[in-house]
């Protein structure tokens, strides 16, 4: 479809802009030859045309009426393209400026001014989506686990199932079949997309190469079936966190996820791929990063808040520790209970007195039911705490991510700045020198980072007021997760103790009855 | 005679309050643990009573060294069960069993020995009896070829057999529900660190940090109330059919080691009729005597041992009948107690949430 369209005008002004920008934003140009040179079969781009707002109102040109579909499509197009695996996306990924953004960044440019009311408006709406929170009405059930293939190249795929009346899907209801690695892919695309304008993105679960080669293998004993289980549930939740974002939910990426039936492999996710590898030293570059950048923070709220969040770090994982003891001691007491529970069934079965031999028998069974009972209740601790206490670590950790990207931005920005200070030099350097050729080129320098000193406040301010939201929304909701999981976690407990009490009060006749 | 055992001081000196039947007085001696053995050993040694040898002797739980000679861990594997519940009270409650059972017994109770043992003031372990010769023959290193010496009575066969059986299911369903009583123990620990956790989640910070540390103290409570449920379905699991369990283990053992010295009779018999028909015609009158004697013996041993077999079946049903109903009741309430407790804090919780 892409090579049917003559690139609108707005394109080539933008390539004249590209040109400019030699410096850092290879990026750019990058995309542009992405666009022409690939061609992609995409099935499902009804929904990419049913999407947002977002694209429409962040192309304020001159010929919107015109060319906005045509511009929507293209850049959606652009979006799409550039989040697939391509050697051209790792610019991408060691750069800032996400192609979410790619849109909007060709414009400003040519409106500065329109800028600041494009991200007014679109905070605007988002906070719109916040003040009305009955209307989010989507329900996500991830289930019915299949094993596909053989060895080790099999795999689990999942049916993804969504309900919902919100207006951005196509349907009502609809299922879907999805496999870990996409889950990991539709992560990693938010993450690029999202994280850097801080915008705390869910983790996706963790992968294990233990828990998988179990399954692979094909081992149907207990830690596999529980560990599938454990995995199903995970997805389920990290599904149900990403689209209460309303920011997320509005993401192309995600719908198609959700609603497509065929998803394009997402190979970067295998931890051996040069995307996989291209990861790890991003992150060990990262954390140098973060030991050397020294930020000037000038707002209080900042700093206390990363406090909290470290301390709430800490403190999580302890609890995390604790109910993983709590779980084990469990799963050790349902084994003892029915372990005595044989024992005593054997007593009653060499017994001869027909009453004991009775009592001894119910008693094993009893026991039995007791053991039952520990099980479930370990299955409840366990799902209840010990999975709530790991995401909200594994959370913490997005928020921390993006805390950084914080001070990245603002290290983005110091640096323009120190940039904009030398072009100043050299060009006051140039007019003492005299020499008017290069005195041009050097106030165009001038000029260009002086765009590129006000972008990186701007961005710095996005980054940071987006973040209070973000950290503001994260708060209420970690109340509310746990606000039910106490109370889940009580019921269960309730409903145990009531079982417990029926099985003594039917045993105390028995016993009675030995005469 | 009701008698009640009570522990005091580092020694474990044991506090015995008994009363007479006929008298209203109540008499209370402190003992030790020499003392019950010294009493014990006296009933081995008794003379003049016939077919001693077959009683049943009620089994005296092993020494417990208090600590710090003993660590828990050894405390364990030398008492088993009744080295749990707090501050002895399991052993003592053994102790009492003991000698609740001695003194009940037909033949036992008569003995001076114990009179002595419940009223003198003087504790009268100083003085060592007569070493019995029960006790040799318990220790006998040929016991295992003798214990499966066939038997000339059907009964005895057959009893012998079935009590082998249930001496080791007894003490392996002892050996699995202490176990049990030592997991739930451990769970209630980890209920009390998660807990203490939880508390340490608070913090004032702002109006989120609030709200998120009202709900770590209020699930701080509850893993609390947890905690304490665990440790009292512990404890009763410990005072009624872990001891239960625990006696009636040891007393197979004690109608063990009765059949074993009743088959070891019926060797010495069978040994004395074969050299009887082996001996030459001089010796054999003599021979026939301590034949005749050996028979004499054998056979009041046994009369002796049917009755202590007969009666050690209905008590045990009965003592252990009323364990079960007991540890039936006690887990009952508890679970009647703690469904209550976590249905007020479910109440209070749905309350304070929606606010």
């Amino acid at each position: 479809m892409a090579e049917e369209r003559e690139p609108p005008p707005l394109h080539d002004a933008a390539q004249t802009d590209f040109t400019e920008l030699e410096d850092g934003e290879d990026l750019f140009v990058s995309t542009v030859s992405v666009i022409e040179v690939r061609r992609y079969d995409h099935n499902d781009s009804h929904s990419l045309s049913a999407v947002s707002l977002q694209h429409k109102s962040v192309c304020p040109c001159d010929d919107e009426d015109d060319d906005d579909d045509d511009q929507d499509d293209l850049f959606a197009e652009a979006t799409e393209e550039v989040s697939l695996d391509s050697p051209e996306r790792q610019p991408i990924l060691s750069d800032g400026p996400s192609p979410a953004i790619t849109p909007v960044t060709p414009t400003v440019m040519m409106n500065p001014r329109v800028d600041a009311a494009v991200f007014d408006r679109l905070m605007e709406e988002d906070e719109d989506d916040e003040e009305t929170p009955d209307t989010f009405d989507i329900q996500l059930s991830v289930s019915d686990p299949e094993k596909v293939g053989d060895g080790m190249n099999a795999f689990m795929v999942y049916k993804v199932t969504t309900k919902t009346s919100l207006s951005i899907f196509n349907r009502d209801e609809f299922t879907v079949k999805r496999r870990f690695s996409d889950f990991l892919g539709l992560h990693s695309k938010l993450a690029s997309k999202y994280l850097h304008i801080g915008y705390i993105v869910p983790p996706a679960p963790e992968k294990s190469i233990v828990g998988m080669t179990k399954v692979k293998v094909g081992k149907e004993d207990l830690s596999s079936v529980e560990f599938v289980e454990k995995r199903r549930s995970a997805l389920e939740r990290y599904l149900m966190r990403t689209v209460k974002h309303p920011a997320l939910l509005k993401d192309p990426d995600l719908l198609q996820f959700l609603e497509s039936s065929e998803l394009p492999r997402a190979v970067s996710t295998q931890a051996l791929s040069g995307a996989g590898i291209l990861r790890m030293v991003n992150k060990a570059a990262d954390a140098v990063n973060k030991m050397t950048i020294k930020m000037n923070e000038s707002d209080a709220w900042f700093e206390e808040k990363q406090q909290q969040f470290e301390n709430l770090d800490v403190q999580l994982r302890k609890l995390h520790a604790s109910v993983e003891s709590l779980v084990c001691h469990r799963k050790e007491l349902s084994v003892n209970t029915a372990s005595f529970a044989k024992s005593a069934a054997m007593l009653g079965n060499s017994e001869d007195h027909t009453a004991l031999s009775r009592a001894l028998s119910q008693l094993a069974e009893v026991e039995e039911k007791i053991d039952q009972l520990h099980q479930e209740q370990a299955f409840a601790d366990f799902y209840h705490f010990s999975e709530l206490l790991g995401d909200y670590v594994r959370l913490l950790t997005a928020v921390k991510g993006v805390f950084d990207q914080r001070m990245k931005t603002w290290a983005k920005w110091q640096d323009a700045q120190v940039m904009l200070q030398r072009k100043r030099e050299a060009e006051a350097k140039l007019q003492y020198a005299n020499k008017p050729d290069k005195l041009q080129q050097a106030k165009d320098e001038i000029k260009e980072w002086e765009g590129k000193v006000q972008q990186g406040e701007r961005d710095f301010e996005q980054i940071s007021k987006s973040i209070r939201r973000e950290v503001g929304r994260f708060e209420k909701d970690r109340v509310k997760d746990f606000k039910l999981v106490v109370l889940k976690y009580l019921e269960s407990l309730v409903h145990t103790q009531q079982q417990l009490i029926k099985y003594w009060e039917a045993f105390l006749p028995e016993a009675k009855a030995i005469a | 005679m009701i008698t009640d055992v009570s522990k005091d001081g580092d020694i474990l000196t044991f506090a015995i309050t008994s009363q007479k039947f006929y008298s209203s007085g109540g008499v209370c001696v402190f003992r030790t643990y020499e003392d019950f053995e010294w009493l014990q050993q006296n009933f081995f040694s008794q003379e003049n009573v016939p077919g001693l040898q077959g009683v049943i002797f009620p089994p005296l739980p092993p020494k417990a060294l208090p600590s710090p000679l003993n660590t828990p861990s050894k405390s364990l594997k030398q008492l088993g069960f009744l080295a749990l519940g707090h501050d002895w009270q399991s052993y003592c409650k053994a102790l009492e069993f003991y000698l609740q059972q001695v003194a009940t017994h037909p033949i036992l109770s008569k003995c001076k020995a114990l009179d002595s043992f419940l009223t003198k003031s003087e504790s009268p372990g100083k003085q060592r009896g007569r070493k019995g010769i029960l006790n040799r023959l318990s220790q006998a290193v040929e016991g295992m070829r003798k214990e499966s010496h066939r038997d000339v009575d059907d009964f005895f066969q057959k009893e012998r057999h079935k009590n082998t059986n249930r001496a080791a299911l007894s003490k392996a369903a002892t050996e699995k529900i202490l176990d049990v009583v030592l997991t739930e123990q451990k769970l209630s620990l980890a209920c009390g660190h998660f807990s203490t956790c939880l508390h340490l989640c608070v913090n004032q910070d702002d109006e989120a940090a609030v709200a998120f540390s009202k709900i770590c103290l209020k699930l701080s409570d509850i893993v609390e109330a947890v905690m304490r449920n665990f440790e009292k379905v512990a404890n009763n699991n410990i005072s009624t059919l872990g001891m239960g369990l625990d006696l009636e283990a040891r007393y197979e053992e004690a109608e063990k080691e009765m059949l074993f010295r009743r088959t070891c009779k019926l060797i010495e018999l069978e040994t004395v009729k074969k050299n009887t028909e082996k001996a030459k015609a001089n010796k054999r009158d003599v021979m026939e005597e301590v034949q005749k004697a050996s028979e004499k013996e054998f056979s009041l041993i046994s009369s002796v041992a049917k009755q202590e077999i007969e009666r050690f079946h209905s008590s045990r049903v009965t003592v252990l009948r009323s364990f079960l109903v007991g540890w039936c009741e006690k887990q009952l309430d508890t679970a009647k107690e703690c469904a209550k407790l976590y249905s007020q804090y479910l109440d209070a919780c749905k309350n304070l949430f929606s606010e």
